[in-house]
């Protein structure tokens, strides 16, 4: 079983990488980008065949480890199969 | 002259200063500091722990996360609730936020890019062990040398640390005024170090042990080292 996690900077957190990135986007020419905002994606491969015990550990992973949940948000998608 | 003042630096894979710290402790304790490694096995009982500058891990996923899950910062997080003075210096105060001993996080340097000069710090609060050989309002130079020193902590939380004095060193001007063209990374009310609630807990970005000695250009960070001995020897 296969989980995604998305961590993202809480909104009010300022991301600096983001606004370069929509800055360089600016110069690219690509006009009508009223925001980036950065973050990460971690793939994980689990032995756990249950997607709510499953779902359980990987928000526990977050909290603990995945993300800085004083300015980070995560979210979890669990691909059954 | 010799004292009987044991500190330990923790080392990491990754740390980079930790022989700086060694050297700038030695030279006013007189006495072998302690290198953990952070697989060794007990960390011995001692007066002072430092977490270094440097690397830890690569920086992966976050600056300090991977060194603040290690069992050895489980061993640091008992002592300083005990009461053991912590001393973390750049990535070291990365390393405790990430574990919980401070609040607060340390992010992207707002101007992306990595500083590495001297700054200017005025000496906010003189009632820590860290802190108790300057003066009041005192301002410092010390070097910096660091891409995620940028400050971050919510409204509320700010507003306890200020309002409990726990802000130790802000950066400023060289006549002390705490702007936004003094600050270096963008931190939060141009904070560069904070204590925790006890006062035992002292993370900062600069790097007092880089200039803690007249032949390393300074001596704006041997006060720190000066005031440790005299408030734990």
């Amino acid at each position: 079983m296969k989980a995604k996690v998305h961590v993202t900077l809480k909104n009010g957190v300022l991301d600096p990488q983001g606004k370069a990135v929509q800055h360089s986007l600016a110069g690219l020419g690509f006009a009508g980008v009223n925001d980036v905002r950065q973050g990460k994606f971690i793939e994980l491969d689990l032995d756990e065949t249950d997607a709510a015990k499953a779902r359980a550990t990987v928000e526990a992973m977050c909290e603990k480890l995945l993300a800085n949940t004083v300015i980070e948000n995560y979210s979890v998608d669990i691909a059954e199969g | 002259m010799p004292t009987n003042m044991k500190a330990a630096v923790i080392v990491f894979p990754g740390s980079n200063c930790d022989r700086d710290m060694k050297v700038a402790l030695e030279a006013v304790t007189g006495t072998d500091v302690i290198m953990h490694w952070h697989r060794d096995a007990d960390l011995p009982d001692v007066d002072l722990i430092a977490v270094p500058g440097g690397f830890s891990y690569g920086d992966y996923l976050r600056a300090g996360a991977m060194a603040a899950n290690s069992p050895v910062m489980r061993t640091v997080v008992e002592r300083a609730n005990k009461g053991v003075p912590v001393l973390g210096v750049c990535n070291g105060f990365q390393v405790l936020t990430e574990a919980g001993l401070l609040p607060g996080a340390l992010m992207r340097n707002a101007g992306l890019k990595f500083v590495c000069r001297d700054v200017w710090l005025k000496v906010e609060n003189t009632e820590t062990p860290f802190t108790r050989d300057y003066a009041k309002d005192q301002v410092v130079r010390i070097p910096v040398a660091h891409h995620d020193g940028n400050y971050f902590a919510d409204d509320e939380t700010l507003n306890r640390l200020e309002g409990e004095g726990r802000v130790a060193f802000r950066y400023c001007d060289p006549a002390g005024a705490a702007n936004d063209d003094a600050n270096p990374n963008g931190s939060r009310h141009n904070i560069a170090g904070i204590v925790n609630e006890a006062g035992n807990v002292l993370g900062m970005m600069p790097h007092p042990e880089r200039l803690a000695d007249a032949a390393l250009g300074g001596t704006d960070g041997k006060p720190m080292f000066d005031g440790l001995v005299a408030a734990l020897h």
